[in-house]
């Protein structure tokens, strides 16, 4: 591990704020890639059973 | 041109454009996918955000490169594979194809963007300032237009074929915004630092830095082709709902 404590991981000398920041947006990107692909499918399917069904 | 018409692509290459055969090989293919993404990026992100020593000039802020480096390099590959995909469509008149490059779009922008504003919250430690119009960043951002080009092009043509060949036409065009990125720091004076990371040379970088980042890159890549997979078979399901193998995977799943 490089950093001594977590408050040194937290503040990374200074540049926490930025690094965490990016390290956020990169999750959340793909979080709702994920997400809204698998949301799609879910109901594409949804629909398409109940149009069989009628 | 009987040469022409003796010329065959291989097999496999006709059996993508069976939308039942793609639909059925990717959702074979994407656990494994998953899997190496989420392994991979796990794998990096830990190591390149806890162990990875800080660099000697940019100290902590340098780690932001292990996020914004895979999304500039996917947001580009995203956009060839757009075009590619594109080209093939009217070429070979397959509808599978169109899916693909349509199922690309809204991942590419969303990676162009991350790959925007990751630079732009790096350049302000780095640089002192979060934006500057150097030429990386104005192509990199025109890329991104043509993306939201062609998903407004796909939104406003409501005949999917005729969209398809459309969209296909102006991303085949739009790239030649591609080499433009690549060798902008090459070609102007620019702000932006020169590729940290190439195929043929040695890396500039102590392993303990660069093997976290090319473990990002490639469980990206791995991600994206899970993404565009699982798009595609979604734009699948939509256009061949009234196929009889549709009802049957419904009826066995």
């Amino acid at each position: 591990m490089y950093f001594t404590s977590l408050q040194h991981l937290i503040d990374m000398d200074g540049h926490g704020f930025y690094v965490w920041i990016c390290y956020a947006l990169f999750a959340l990107t793909v979080a709702v890639n994920v997400w809204s692909a698998k949301r799609r499918q879910q109901r594409l399917l949804k629909l398409i059973k109940s149009q069989l069904r009628r | 041109m009987s040469w022409f018409e003796s010329w065959h692509m291989p097999r496999w290459f006709y059996q993508m454009g069976s939308p039942k055969w793609f639909f059925e090989i990717g959702g074979r293919l994407q656990p494994w996918f998953m899997v190496a993404a989420i392994a991979m990026i796990t794998w990096g992100l830990l190591w390149g955000l806890l162990y990875a020593p800080a660099d000697y000039q940019q100290g902590n802020s340098f780690r932001i490169m292990y996020v914004h480096v895979p999304a500039a390099i996917l947001s580009q590959s995203i956009f060839v594979m757009m075009a590619v995909t594109g080209l093939i469509g009217l070429v070979w008149k397959m509808k599978v194809a169109f899916m693909v490059a349509r199922s690309c779009t809204l991942i590419g922008a969303s990676f162009t963007a991350l790959a925007l504003i990751t630079g732009a919250v790096w350049g302000k430690p780095t640089w002192g300032t979060y934006w500057v119009w150097d030429a990386r960043l104005t192509s990199t951002l025109i890329m991104l237009f043509l993306y939201t080009g062609v998903i407004a092009l796909n939104q406003a043509i409501a005949d999917r074929s005729i969209a398809g060949r459309a969209t296909a036409i102006l991303s085949i065009v739009g790239t030649i915004n591609i080499p433009v990125i690549k060798y902008s720091v090459e070609w102007w004076n620019t702000l932006h630092q020169s590729s940290s990371f190439s195929l043929t040379a040695k890396p500039t970088m102590p392993a303990e830095m660069y093997i976290p980042l090319l473990l990002m890159v490639v469980g990206c890549y791995s991600l994206i082709v899970w993404l565009v997979l699982q798009r595609t078979r979604n734009e699948i399901l939509d256009q061949e709902r009234q196929a009889s193998w549709v009802a049957r995977y419904l009826e066995e799943r």
